[in-house]
């Protein structure tokens, strides 16, 4: 019972943030002075214009418009693109599986190469390793995913010509970017997991269990991991929800067909109604994967559960 | 707080706090080491203020796509090679990395000042303010942060003012948030309530007392926050959205290369080491101030 009012709790904050995404794409829309020349392509007449304006009530007073706008994103209409000649919700969708693909093997990259570092260096404290590991994490972090994209297209496509340098389909077409994406995550969940281990490593059970004889690798394994574990998970979700809105950079790089790379093209082509609806779509998809993460956790972590009773 | 002794010195000044800061982070290597790369960059970009070996925008259809060399081609030394118009990388690069550095020291101040007044004020009056600007923080958050510049400049355009202004508004919230919990931490303190009882005003208090508070955490937020800006300046220039030609940027350098990557390798890698370097020179110095100002915000570099 006490569960289910967490997750109530929990659910409004999600309602209350979508609210306040749809108003600030309300506001850029209409912070531009005439939204309407923002709705239509450049070649649109005066007689367009008018239209726009008139089926999308644009010349009604502010809080008629704030209302329709709102509900007709509640209904999942997120208008229409002149580029394309298709409803944007129709052309974000296409694009989610894509996207998806890529931050799934990007957090895959972000978890293999982050999770090991970070032990490594936090098992070995204060030694050569820790110091290397984690000059390479810093430079990890330090490396733009644009230029690390073309070093790799560089060596990897044009010089020992191994993988395409962009698409999609195969295999081979995900290696680069899910390496590109996931890397800079990799950097940071290895610093994170150096930093969580340390934390647990100078915990008074963890004296117990190595002065009870466990071996280092029992102790490793059972008792700091284990406890290190949530903080970690947080951060790795919270990852994956950025990754799947914001592979702008590394989609544009490989032309991958996702959502980020449409809203790019999107601005360039002038096509407004697509980058708002890309807009909105990151968040929903941000805000639903952050959602589901806590609910899991008012699950799993009885601590949780606990303050939400008393709160 | 009832019965308990009032205590009048304020904990923590931050002129106190920050010189000696300043020399602990140079007393380690990492802190030494980016403090030499940042002062080589910067003296570069301060020099290409003055002059460059040649106008960054002119181009001769002669000599393009050159390798970085020292010989002279047709009496001109393209030290750094040259692009696919023919234009002197070697100068390009030098502007580029000035206007780096200019949008990120125009960018961090002005978040930083915006993000300081809106989480000093909600956090000290609380209310219904407080509840509308956090709400509206959580949901451009929760926008994906490049999805959001984009949007932004569909709007605004694309330009050297209008990409202060992307990242401004991209940037306040971080701020905000964090200045927020700490004035919410500092406003029941004792030497606040000591303030208020000898009847200084609210804005007296907060521009006497919780400002100098905040600030040491508020500084080291923007150091760290630096590197994050140019990475994101770059990141808009190179998808086409930020600097504009004939103003050359780092990242629109990269981005013009991406179809050279065939025959030139060194015009990406020119511009990508030198952004590395950049980066990687505040993230040193950054993560070491942090450590000295203020470790509880360990968890805070690298957004």
């Amino acid at each position: 019972m006490v569960v289910t009012e967490y997750m109530v709790r929990r659910l409004g904050v999600s309602i209350v943030a979508m609210f306040g995404v749809v108003t600030i794409v309300f506001v850029l829309l209409h912070a531009s002075g005439d939204p309407a020349t923002l709705l239509v392509s450049q070649e649109a007449t005066q007689q367009d214009i008018d239209r726009i304006r008139q089926a999308y009530g644009l010349d009604q007073p502010l809080v008629v418009q704030y209302t329709r706008f709102v509900t007709r994103v509640v209904r999942g209409d997120l208008g229409f693109s002149y580029r394309q000649g298709l409803p944007v919700g129709e052309l974000i969708v296409e694009r989610l599986r894509a996207t998806f693909e890529l931050a799934l093997a990007g957090l895959a990259v972000a978890v293999l190469a982050g999770v090991p570092l970070g032990m490594i260096a936090a098992t070995r404290h204060g030694s050569v390793v820790d110091t290397a590991a984690m000059t390479v994490a810093l430079v990890g972090t330090s490396v733009p995913s644009f230029w690390l994209g073309l070093l790799l297209i560089i060596i990897f496509g044009v010089q020992l010509g191994w993988l395409p340098v962009s698409g999609y389909g195969s295999f081979q077409h995900l290696l680069m970017p899910a390496f590109v994406l996931g890397g800079f995550y990799a950097a940071q969940i290895s610093r994170l997991t150096r930093t969580s281990l340390l934390d647990v490593l100078a915990q008074d059970f963890i004296r117990t269990a190595r002065a009870k004889g466990l071996a280092a690798r029992a102790v490793l394994l059972k008792h700091v991991l284990r406890n290190a574990a949530l903080p970690m998970l947080t951060v790795l979700g919270l990852d994956f929800g950025r990754m799947l809105g914001g592979a702008v950079v590394v989609e544009t790089v490989f032309a991958w067909p996702g959502m980020g790379r449409l809203a790019v093209q999107a601005v360039l082509g002038r096509d407004f109604p697509v980058v708002q609806g890309a807009a909105i779509m990151g968040a929903v998809v941000f805000l639903t994967v952050s959602l589901m993460i806590d609910l899991l956790y008012g699950w799993v972590d009885p601590r949780l559960r606990a303050a939400a009773h008393g709160a | 707080m009832a019965g308990s002794t009032l205590v009048f010195a304020r904990p923590r000044t931050e002129r106190s706090a920050l010189r000696p800061a300043a020399l602990r982070v140079l007393q380690s290597l990492s802190g030494v080491v980016g403090a030499a790369l940042l002062t080589v960059l910067s003296a570069a970009a301060l020099g290409a203020a003055l002059v460059t070996p040649y106008d960054p925008a002119a181009q001769d259809l002669t000599v393009t796509a050159r390798p970085p060399s020292l010989t002279p081609i047709r009496g001109h030394v393209h030290l750094l090679g040259t692009d696919q118009l023919g234009r002197d990388i070697l100068s390009r690069l030098l502007v580029g990395l000035r206007i780096s550095l200019l949008v990120a020291l125009m960018v961090v101040p002005l978040s930083l000042l915006l993000g300081l007044a809106a989480g000093m004020v909600t956090g000290y009056r609380g209310g219904w303010i407080d509840l509308a600007l956090m709400r509206l923080v959580d949901a451009q958050l929760a926008i994906p942060m490049l999805l959001l510049m984009v949007a932004v400049v569909a709007v605004l355009g694309s330009g050297l003012p209008q990409i202060v202004m992307v990242l401004v508004i991209a940037g306040w919230p971080t701020y905000a948030r964090v200045v927020r919990a700490e004035v919410l931490a500092l406003r029941d303190r004792e030497f606040v309530a000591a303030a208020r009882a000898v009847g200084a005003s609210d804005g007296r208090i907060l521009a006497r007392h919780i400002l100098h508070n905040v600030l040491p955490t508020a500084l080291v937020l923007a150091t760290l926050q630096l590197p994050v800006v140019i990475i994101l300046e770059a990141s808009l220039s190179f998808l086409g959205l930020g600097i504009q030609p004939p103003t050359p940027s780092l990242g629109q350098m990269l981005g013009h290369s991406q179809e050279m990557v065939w025959r030139a390798w060194w015009m990406p890698t020119i511009p990508g080491v030198t952004i590395t370097l950049l980066v990687l020179a505040f993230n040193l110095m950054g993560d070491r101030l942090r450590d000295v100002l203020d470790p509880r915000l360990r968890g805070l570099g690298q957004v």
